[in-house]
């Protein structure tokens, strides 16, 4: 019952709280007036789930594609079963071409594999290059939302963390921290000698791996060290350059209500002759890592997902709890739908439960996963699978035993709905229910009318019955 | 069986095919619906029928500034005019292409190198513009370093009206007319490099350019 206890700690810190304010008026609103200036932002959302699930309908034949064209261009092409294989293979890679220094782009596939804690356990220093990433990796803590991971820490946490690593006077300008974090990382730019990226696509086409910034961190990345390495998921194949171009219409704005990233950046096989810059090698790993898990069931469409972070920004939950109390690399709507499948859910059994289900989320989709679904099929594993607490699936069989009755329902909601009204009192409030007082410890709920809703219909129904002459009573 | 061959076979297995490569059936398909390169549905601001006027305006909500030169030998005499409003050394580092104008006459000093890391104004050209996004294309090659547009503070781009195009897939459709394949590196720049990580407050100038100036020749 991790996420229980995470979440009541983050829901009492006031500095999380405060900090957590600016993603309802930057990435909530920000989306809503960016969406606005497109008249067919749905055509071009079922444009895009539909290619999205094209592809994942051949999903072998595309990374084989992928594959032969990225070949073809000088990069080498590796498979990655497991987290573990991934960072081997990454680690390998390294050591092999004697690599001192590692520079990073954001990548939530690294930080779902721990890429950086591999490849400094191997003796290779990593820094990230992004800035909120950088700001986590001086903190010593993972990302809190995969698209501004630093989202969770204040300027003046930040300050604190670049006194101490800069050796350099405090300071809390926002534009001023960022200047200090451009000058210490250029210098690791200009030196490093592998640079290790994410992939937002890949596009089977044309064998490209793709990147989409604005800081323009992953340009420097993927041309100025000798060696790029590229660590993406199995499930990012796009077949074609159109296909990017629908894409990116939807994610920049769904992320942070931007029309474009400031940088979108394709990169396809190794320095050509006589260029004077670019990586001498290619390597592109390709992780599996769970994602194979949603292929072919009922759950596959999940792997459509663009990592736009839209549908955590809406949510209620993460709203007000952030994304560390989720406890893995993937918060929000998304996480808990990819979180129990990759890890098994007996490892995650909070996260499906962690939604209102206010649908929010699959209102905001870019690619229309019906997420609130996927969460309810994950419960229903649970319920299944016995891995909810005795009492709530007492409860849920006692409804369910109920429900397929009708009229032991209609007698029992009968007998309810008037013990519910009497309970209520004169105040017509129910401050407490004996069993669940969970629900009633910080709010009442309103008493029912002691009549159930049949009782009040049957009722309506008789007094506007047709007269004789075909007319309804008023 | 190697790690490939997992993969791909529980993909396989899990769609209801057997072994764990495609067919050359099955590849033959997917070839085929790559090359129909089926365009999506294209918004109304990707369709102006002003491209300038797009592009111009997309350019200011991105924050790239613009210019008009009536040639491009009158380019020097613009990027002086630009440095000097910017307070900004008139020196720069170029693609090679661009060596050959005026600069002499127009006091602009050029190094015609790819950029180093303490070099501070850059001119490159541009394969196209897109009106759509207030976007422009760059290519890498031999002549075409990407560390020039990338590294110095200030990048001036040369972009030409008769290469403005509408949209993304525009400018995908001329990529392929004109070089076939993609360079090792096809970069689209819509502003100047900037971060919001800190209190999702944005700041101009992350890693890259702090400024971006396009100028438009006819």
């Amino acid at each position: 019952m991790f996420f229980k206890r995470t979440a009541s700690e983050k829901l009492n810190d006031a500095l999380l709280q405060r900090n957590m304010a600016n993603l309802k008026s930057k990435f909530v609103d920000g989306r809503a007036r960016a969406i606005l200036e497109i008249e067919d932002w749905e055509e071009i959302r079922t444009h895009a789930a539909a290619l999205r699930d094209r592809t994942l309908a051949n999903l072998d034949a595309y990374l084989v594609e992928f594959e032969r064209n990225a070949v073809r261009r000088g990069a080498q092409v590796h498979w990655a079963e497991t987290a573990e294989d991934a960072c081997r293979i990454a680690v390998e890679i390294a050591r092999a071409n004697g690599v001192r220094k590692v520079t990073k782009s954001k990548s939530m596939v690294s930080e779902e594999v721990n890429l950086n804690e591999r490849l400094e356990e191997a003796g290779i220093p990593v820094v990230e290059t992004d800035l909120g990433e950088y700001i986590l990796q001086l903190a010593h803590e993972p990302p809190s939302h995969i698209v501004a991971p630093a989202i969770h820490k204040s300027k003046e946490q930040v300050a604190d963390l670049f006194e101490q690593a800069h050796h350099r006077p405090r300071i809390t300008e926002i534009p001023a921290l960022t200047r200090e974090a451009r000058e210490a990382l250029r210098e690791h730019f200009l030196t490093a000698d592998m640079g290790i990226t994410g992939a937002n696509f890949v596009i089977a086409e044309t064998g490209t791996t793709l990147t989409v910034t604005n800081e323009g961190n992953a340009d420097m990345v993927t041309t100025i060290p000798r060696i790029h390495c590229v660590i993406t998921g199995v499930e990012k194949v796009i077949p074609t350059l159109e296909d990017f171009a629908t894409l990116i219409r939807l994610l920049p704005r769904s992320a942070i209500g931007q029309t474009i990233a400031n940088y979108l950046t394709l990169t396809t096989g190794i320095r050509g002759r006589g260029e004077l810059d670019g990586p001498e090698q290619m390597h592109v790993i390709l992780v599996d890592a769970g994602r194979t898990r949603f292929v072919g069931t009922d759950m596959q469409v999940m792997l459509r997902c663009i990592r736009c972070g839209a549908c955590m920004n809406h949510c209620p939950v993460y709203q007000n709890i952030g994304g560390h109390a989720y406890g893995w690399v993937y918060p929000g709507p998304m996480g808990s739908v990819l979180t129990p499948v990759y890890v098994g859910i007996e490892n995650a059994g909070d996260l499906p439960n962690a939604a209102t289900f206010c649908g929010e989320c699959q209102v905001v989709c870019p690619v229309k996963i019906p997420l609130p679904d996927l969460m309810r099929k994950l419960r229903e594993r649970q319920f299944d699978a016995k891995q909810r607490p005795f009492g709530e699936r007492a409860a849920l069989n006692g409804w369910s035993f109920l429900a397929r009755r009708p009229r032991l329902y209609a007698a029992f909601t009968r007998i309810a709905s008037r013990m519910g009204a009497w309970m209520g009192g004169r105040d017509r409030l129910i401050h407490r229910l004996p069993g669940i007082d969970g629900w009633t410890k910080g709010r009442d709920m309103p008493a029912p009318a002691g009549k159930t809703f049949r009782e009040l219909y049957r009722k309506r129904a008789s007094a506007s019955r047709p007269t004789s002459r075909g007319e309804r009573a008023p | 069986m190697s790690a490939r061959d997992n993969i791909l076979g529980r993909i396989r297995k899990a769609q209801g095919r057997i072994g764990s490569e495609p067919t050359a059936a099955e590849l033959e398909q997917v070839r085929s619906a790559i090359a129909r390169h089926a365009v999506g549905p294209i918004p109304a601001i990707g369709r102006a029928s002003d491209l300038v006027r797009q592009f111009e305006h997309e350019c200011d909500r991105v924050g790239t500034t613009y210019a008009q030169a009536p040639s491009i030998e009158a380019v020097p005499a613009e990027v002086r005019r630009f440095l000097d409003a910017n307070a900004l050394e008139p020196r720069a580092v170029l693609w090679h292409e661009l060596a050959g104008l005026g600069w002499n006459d127009a006091g602009v000093a050029i190094d015609d190198r790819p950029a180093a890391g303490s070099d501070r104004t850059s001119i490159t050209t541009c394969f196209c513009a897109i009106a759509e996004t207030g976007t422009l294309l760059l290519l890498s090659s031999p002549a075409t370093p990407k560390a020039t547009a990338l590294l110095p503070e200030t990048h001036i781009c040369i972009a030409s009206k008769s290469r403005l195009l509408p949209n993304m897939e525009a400018a995908f459709a001329l990529l392929r007319a004109e070089r076939g394949e993609l360079p090792r590196s096809t970069w689209f720049v819509s502003g100047a490099s900037r971060t919001a990580d800190i209190e999702q407050t944005l700041v101009v100038g992350a890693h890259g350019p702090y400024r971006v100036h396009v100028i438009l020749v006819p």
